[in-house]
């Protein structure tokens, strides 16, 4: 029983702190296209100051300033992808949480697969060994 | 001889990542490196923080090597590195540009009264939004520019006098040199 309400309070208070978050930003768009676009924006790009947060998901100066920038380009009639540049040219990719995929980021993107070619490549290595020795001898060998 | 070798991949692999890992720990994800370096510097016109009715523009330093500094008095690093600035100043060997980044302008005033005013301009970026042009998110940050308006290096901290000495200097030094 106190268990449950303890859950109760606990939901309460998680989403008083939610609401409470999305209150931190009170930029309007009188376009809700460019309204969704603003929020895509700056739920992209990283805050510099605070690295764990988006722009969109910080309180600190930095973030607001750029938060008020992202605004003001999308209102100028700037493209996601220039505003993206706009950002990355001044802070880097370091900028953005997904990295983009090209030059040296590419090995980044290609390591899962590569890693699975290396699994594979082993995994096939060791099934067709162990097939070409009888079992017998397996169990010598342990 | 290939058989055992595919055995121990898999275990070089994890040992090559881990070395890989065990470096990154130590990276430092404070220090962002400048897309900026060796690109033309960004435009800089904003009022004097001392005389508002004066322009401060960048441009106008074409020519001759410069730091460009940003600070405020609500950075603790910067209230730091101000007596490091004021003897760097006192060198005479290169003119220190102070950006004000959004800062209480009367705060700002009387902390240079207080404690010397080593800038030879003080570009006053009350909105911060300058700053952002420049690719700034934090203070003290320390531009070095040279005679072409290029900028050259990025000093992210506050520069202690050691760091002047064996870093800044000699750059500032070398700049001055080309043409």
């Amino acid at each position: 029983m106190s268990t449950n309400i303890k859950i109760i309070l606990m939901s309460v208070l998680l989403l008083l702190g939610s609401s409470k978050i999305s209150a931190l930003d009170t930029t309007q768009f009188s376009d809700a296209k460019q309204q969704a676009r603003y929020t895509a924006l700056t739920n992209e790009l990283r805050c510099l100051v605070c690295q764990n947060e988006s722009i969109a998901g910080s309180s600190s100066d930095l973030a607001q300033d750029l938060r008020a920038q992202v605004a003001e380009q999308i209102r100028t009639g700037k493209s996601d992808t220039e505003i993206r540049a706009y950002m990355t040219q001044r802070y880097g990719d370091f900028i953005l949480y997904r990295p983009p995929n090209e030059g040296k980021t590419k090995l980044l993107w290609m390591a899962p697969i590569l890693f699975l070619l290396l699994f594979l490549l082993v995994f096939v290595g060791i099934v067709s060994s162990n097939n070409k020795t009888s079992i017998e001898d397996d169990e010598e060998l342990e | 001889m290939p058989k055992k070798f595919i055995v121990w991949l898999p275990l070089l692999v994890l040992i090559g990542l881990a070395a890989l890992f065990y470096k990154g720990l130590y990276l430092d994800t404070n220090k962002i490196p400048s897309p900026f370096i060796d690109k033309a510097a960004p435009s800089l016109v904003l009022p004097d923080l001392l005389n508002a009715q004066q322009q401060v523009n960048l441009e106008d330093w074409k020519g001759q090597v410069v730091l460009l500094n940003i600070w405020a008095t609500w950075c603790s690093g910067c209230l730091l590195e101000h007596p490091v600035l004021n003897a760097i100043a006192k060198e005479n060997l290169v003119p220190i540009i102070g950006l004000n980044y959004k800062d209480n302008s009367q705060k700002a005033k009387a902390w240079l009264k207080e404690s010397g005013n080593p800038f030879a301009a003080i570009p006053n970026d009350l909105s911060g939004q300058v700053a952002i042009n420049w690719g700034v998110y934090g203070a003290p940050e320390t531009f070095i520019i040279d005679k072409q308006g290029v900028i050259r290096y990025k000093f992210i901290a506050p520069i202690s006098m050691d760091d002047w000495a064996t870093k800044l200097r000699p750059l500032v030094v070398q700049l001055q040199g080309d043409p």
